[in-house]
């Protein structure tokens, strides 16, 4: 029989009782929409944390005292003490691959303008730093080889700390304010940053000289990081190398010694990232199509007692003319149109999610191509394998006993 | 068209219900003419449901012939008789089976759906054609519920002709109507069976339904008990000549 024929007679069955059909679609609605809304989460966060990373500079390398570090490992509060200005002069002075070096390390503590006070970081680095880490300055200036030499009480500001102790809107370059009871005179105005890829509010920071942090303040020769900059990312491999090389050296490690420093790059942190953020969004993709399935049995379910209650129909229609194939077919063309238009109107709804956290919770995200057609698709044999069934079983039935069912 | 649109020749049917064997038909013989309007009468359990059913090509029987049309249907396989169905013959049910939120022109347009010879324009004119002849085309968007119970026998009834079969047949088609209504209905059945020139069986087990055809065979216990014309009443006149009750407005 006509296909075109047989559609309209299935069509025409399920707009003859739209709220049930609507009720069976909703399994697959909300399993369609939830799929392809935590896969624009997953995709979303991952692409904004790589480009978080990548705008940190993606050549660039960080260098911290060795334990068992474990990919991804969060700043240590030192146990290990290794790295010292040797390093760094020497990578400086040798680094063929690499073109910057810093020392940088932080301690935390009161930063005070007056009356008003906040809870902050401070951070010691030399005159690469800002370069390294892609920073520029709103206003004023950096420091220079003097305020280095000299371990000048000098910093820079991170927007945070100024929207919290310079509340009034005056420019803060040339105030002087106090940290750990020392007094700092502003130099320089960091430019906006924005969280890290921990979370982290990049701007709540003070910047000063390393020495100044050194001599005044943690009194250690030892630095808790180094960061360089590879000259790009075609040649981070080998800057690692060279460095781990180079460090080797000054450390005085034998052959046989491991490291007691570790190297990584940006790069890394990055695929740590994706393949921890692929993982969820496996799953969540997962949990979401398991929801898929419940949505195809709801549908089987309900083609189950459909078939049932139409028996008469199936008999009436067998009667004048319909073969067991033209019955099998209009149940199963039903089930599809069912998970189908459900699959439409999830997709709908999913990417209408997804627009609505990122509009309302500021979540980005990113919906999938690849996973609208594969919700689709999924859909299309959810209506074919849950439907053959009940439709076989319509398919079956005798005309005889079906007319005469009460 | 043969002279005899159906014959049958020593038909037996048996069923086998869990351990016993019932015969429901133990040898029927008969032939019916083209244009005739026959009733098949009998009590609950002679056989008159399985010999309409094996008449309509619904059911084959155990043994003995049937030809339709002068084809033997023994041969056949379910989806031919299906075919056949949709072609040869109409039904007209005693519980109407409408499709209920469906208008009555698709009901009427139903069997034509089955039949890939027909596009959907042809459909339409032919199913109004058909609720034109039982005098319904003003109502033809209505939907069962919006119609009375002998206005959706005359939509099954429509439906049952659009397909030009050789053979109406009826089960009970009175059997839910009131007496007024039932007379009506019969009275389109000669119609039908006058003017358009189809065959008729009509199976049923009221005695006042069934001298509006022409010949009644007599069923009892799967046997033919009497094959015997009828005074072919005409139910246009009864129909007239039936007191007027104010049970309800016409």
């Amino acid at each position: 029989m006509n296909i075109i024929n047989l559609i309209r007679i299935a069509y025409k069955a399920l707009q003859r009782n739209l709220l049930r059909t609507f009720l069976t679609m909703l399994g697959i609605i909300i399993g369609v929409a939830a799929v392809i809304a935590m896969v624009a989460i997953g995709q979303g966060s991952k692409a904004s944390i790589q480009t978080q990373l990548a705008s940190m500079g993606s050549n660039m390398i960080m260098i911290r005292p060795n334990s068992n570090v474990t990919a991804g490992a969060r700043l240590d509060a030192t146990t290990v003490q290794t790295l010292t200005i040797a390093d760094v002069n020497a990578l400086e002075s040798q680094g063929q691959y690499i073109n910057g070096v810093s020392p940088v390390s932080s301690t935390k503590g009161q930063a005070i303008n007056g009356a008003l006070n906040w809870s902050t970081t401070v951070q010691g680095v030399n005159l690469s730093y800002l370069s390294i880490r892609n920073w520029p300055l709103k206003s004023g200036y950096a420091f220079n080889e003097e305020d280095i030499k000299s371990a000048a009480k000098v910093c820079l500001l991170g927007q945070t700390v100024i929207a919290n102790i310079f509340t009034g809107g005056e420019d803060p370059i040339g105030q002087t304010i106090r940290f750990k009871r020392i007094p700092f005179k502003v130099i320089g105005v960091l430019g906006q940053k924005g969280d890290n890829a921990f979370g982290q509010d990049q701007d709540d920071i003070i910047i000063i000289p390393y020495t100044t942090l050194q001599e005044r303040i943690t009194t250690s020769i030892y630095f808790q990081n180094i960061y360089a900059a590879a000259l790009n990312e075609s040649v981070t491999d080998s800057a690692t190398a060279e460095i781990s090389r180079i460090m080797r050296v000054t450390h005085r490690l034998k052959l046989t010694d491991t490291d007691d420093f570790a190297v990584r790059t940006q790069a890394e942190l990055i695929s740590t990232f994706s393949s921890t953020s692929q993982l969820l969004t496996v799953l969540l993709t997962a949990i979401a199509g398991i929801s898929l399935i419940i949505g195809g049995i709801g549908i089987m379910n309900i083609m189950y007692v459909s078939v049932t209650e139409r028996t008469k129909e199936i008999g009436l229609r067998m009667a004048i003319g319909a073969r067991g194939l033209d019955i099998l077919l209009q149940f199963l063309i039903e089930a599809i149109l069912i998970s189908i238009t459900g699959g439409l109107i999830g997709v709908g709804l999913g990417i209408g999610s997804a627009k609505l956290l990122t509009l309302f919770l500021s979540w980005p995200t990113e919906v999938s191509q690849s996973s609208i057609v594969l919700s689709f698709l999924v859909c299309a044999v959810t209506g074919v394998f849950f439907g053959y069934y009940p439709a076989l079983k319509a398919s079956r039935k005798d005309p005889i006993e079906a007319l005469h069912y009460e | 068209m043969p002279d005899k649109i159906l014959e049958i020749k020593d038909i037996k049917r048996d069923f086998t219900i869990g351990a016993e064997s019932v015969h429901a038909l133990k040898g029927i013989s008969f032939d019916v003419n083209t244009g005739e309007f026959l009733t098949i009468m009998g009590s609950s359990g002679s056989g008159k449901t399985t010999l309409l059913n094996i008449l309509g090509c619904l059911d084959k029987p155990s043994s003995g012939i049937y030809l339709l049309d002068g084809v033997d249907i023994a041969k056949m396989t379910r989806d031919e008789l299906a075919h056949l169905r949709n072609l040869k013959i109409g039904f007209v049910f005693q519980s109407y089976n409408l499709l209920a939120r469906t208008s009555a022109l698709e009901n009427v347009e139903l069997p034509l759906l089955y039949n890939t010879a027909i596009g959907a324009k042809e459909r339409k004119e032919r199913a109004m054609h058909a609720l034109e002849s039982v005098k319904l085309a003003d109502r033809l968007d209505h939907t069962p519920n919006q119609l009375s119970g002998g206005e959706q026998q005359r939509v099954a009834i429509a439906r049952a002709l659009v397909n030009e079969p050789v053979l109406i047949l009826a089960d009970e088609a009175t059997g839910n109507l009131d007496s007024r209504t039932s007379y009506q209905i019969m009275e389109l059945m000669q119609e039908v069976n006058q003017q358009h020139g189809k065959t008729i069986v009509f199976v049923t087990h009221e005695p006042d339904i069934a001298v509006f055809s022409s010949r009644t065979v007599m069923l009892k216990d799967g046997k033919i008990l009497k094959d015997s014309p009828n005074e072919n009443k005409s139910a246009k006149v009864v129909l007239a000549a039936l007191p007027v009750t104010e049970d309800y407005v016409q």
